[in-house]
């Protein structure tokens, strides 16, 4: 394809930008060309990442959420990335997240890009941040990012987002899920959707139970499990953020007038605390990491031959020499 | 750099609402390792065109039983054509009169399948258009 034309992507031409978050999806030179040049564009729109378990409504919400945005006095310019599994074995998808949003059809405000995650395991896309940036340059604000059906690990959305819902349904767990690490502690909002649903009390009351036990916490993310230290003063005690719990149904609309406030709160609080800054950074440099990871292993393996990795994975399986044993003898 | 993977979108314009077939197509595409976008029941030509512009997909495949084909299709040919998307195709699946199968080829249809179509064809002939496509 032509080299994208900057100039149409920064008005939101439409054409132009599918076809440049297909490049930058398949992270092709050309791709990678405009990222360069998009990126001191980017930084202005607020990246509101949905996650939550498969089927408790998360397309459904982020429909409602773009219809509120639309509806608005100033109506905003609503980006959706919704991310679906791709199959571990054929490489193939079904992403059927746009089944849920055909409310938006027809709206020219709107935009929504269908992402298979091509192997990624943390909930979202390798290529996902890139393509939120390219429709932060574009203007797009907010971006909404609805990741994977996620479990308990799949936590990639609390780094790029500014703000996590986790949207949790009826009758998914008990106390002792809602007291795991993982998917819930990411939450800066928790949403129980399909309010309408009996046994929507059990499941508030576990989320209200396990926020009662915590000791609420400076969210900016952690890499690794390790101890991340960010520059600049820690956050006065009095100025955390206590997640709040509310009830939506995202069939009808019912409380999602509440839940966009809750989001518009969560923005004020980040950046009268400073923690937007913080996490912008602590975003940064994970990006900075996954990427010079990778290139870094990309170039090692073009000096390395195929058929010596493959020695070096078959003394493996004979027990010839222990994983860690094969990077040294790769690395000398 | 990955391959490029083919991207399909799988639409039912119209008002029929019978979908099985339809799902049928996206499993078999998928486990041939495409990325099949599903858009769901009773698509407007106007939804289908909006949705494979902002999928930036290789292929459009509609599945329509209704009989209203010949009404449904010209609309989202002239649509694709207006947005700037002549380069994708279109495969139809459903229930087509023979006599309306080189008329629909004639409007710019790459495939026509119809009950029964064994699904490895399919997915053999949307590999070979795109590869040439590209």
């Amino acid at each position: 394809m032509v080299k994208p034309n900057i100039e149409s992507i920064l008005s939101g031409e439409r054409i132009a930008l599918a076809r440049l978050l297909s490049e930058v999806e398949n992270d092709s030179p050309i791709g990678r060309a405009a990222l360069d040049e998009l990126f001191p564009h980017t930084g202005k729109a607020h990246l509101i990442g949905v996650t939550g378990a498969p089927g408790t409504g998360k397309s459904s919400l982020v429909n409602q959420m773009a219809l509120y945005y639309r509806a608005g006095k100033i109506p905003k310019q609503v980006a959706i990335v919704a991310v679906d599994p791709s199959s571990p074995f054929t490489g193939g998808a079904v992403l059927g997240d746009r089944v849920r949003m055909r409310d938006l059809a027809g709206d020219p405000g709107v935009f929504i890009r269908s992402m298979a995650s091509r192997g990624s395991l943390g909930g979202l896309a390798q290529a996902t941040a890139a393509m939120v940036q390219v429709f932060d340059a574009a203007g797009f604000d907010p971006i909404l990012i609805e990741t994977v059906g996620a479990g308990q690990t799949e936590v990639d959305i609390a780094r790029l987002a500014h703000t996590t819902l986790v949207v949790e349904s009826p009758g998914l767990g008990d106390e002792i899920q809602a007291i795991k690490a993982g998917i819930l502690e990411i939450a800066d909002i928790l949403v129980v959707n399909k309010a309408d649903l009996p046994g929507i009390e059990n499941t508030e009351r576990a989320l209200k139970g396990m926020l009662g036990l915590a000791h609420p916490v400076a969210k900016v993310f952690r890499h690794h499990g390790q101890e991340m230290v960010i520059q600049g003063s820690e956050p006065e005690n009095a100025a955390l953020w206590v997640p709040p719990i509310l009830r939506t149904i995202a069939t009808n609309g019912t409380g999602v007038a509440e839940l966009v406030a809750a989001i518009e709160q969560h923005a004020e609080h980040l950046h009268k605390s400073g923690d937007w800054g913080r996490r912008e950074r602590a975003r940064m440099e994970a990006e900075l990491e996954v990427l010079l990871t990778e290139t870094l292993v990309n170039r090692f393996r073009e000096g390395v031959s195929d058929s010596r990795y493959e020695k070096m994975v078959d003394k493996l399986v004979r027990r010839k020499i222990s994983p860690w044993g094969a990077v040294k003898a790769l690395l000398k | 750099m990955p391959e490029h993977k083919i991207r399909v979108l799988v639409a039912k314009p119209g008002l029929d609402g019978h979908d099985r077939g339809a799902k049928v197509v996206a499993r078999a595409l998928r486990d041939a390792g495409m990325e099949v976008i599903y858009t769901g029941l009773r698509q407007t030509p106007e939804m289908i065109a909006e949705a494979a512009l902002q999928e930036d997909v290789d292929v459009v495949g509609l599945s329509i039983l209704s009989g209203a084909h010949m009404a449904l299709i010209p609309p989202i040919l002239k649509l694709l054509k207006a947005n700037g998307q002549e380069h994708v195709k279109i495969f139809v699946g459903g229930i087509v009169p023979d006599e309306d199968v080189p008329r629909l080829k004639e409007m710019g249809v790459t495939g026509v399948y119809g009950p029964g179509a064994p699904t490895e064809k399919i997915v053999k002939e949307i590999r070979a258009t795109v590869k040439t496509a590209k």
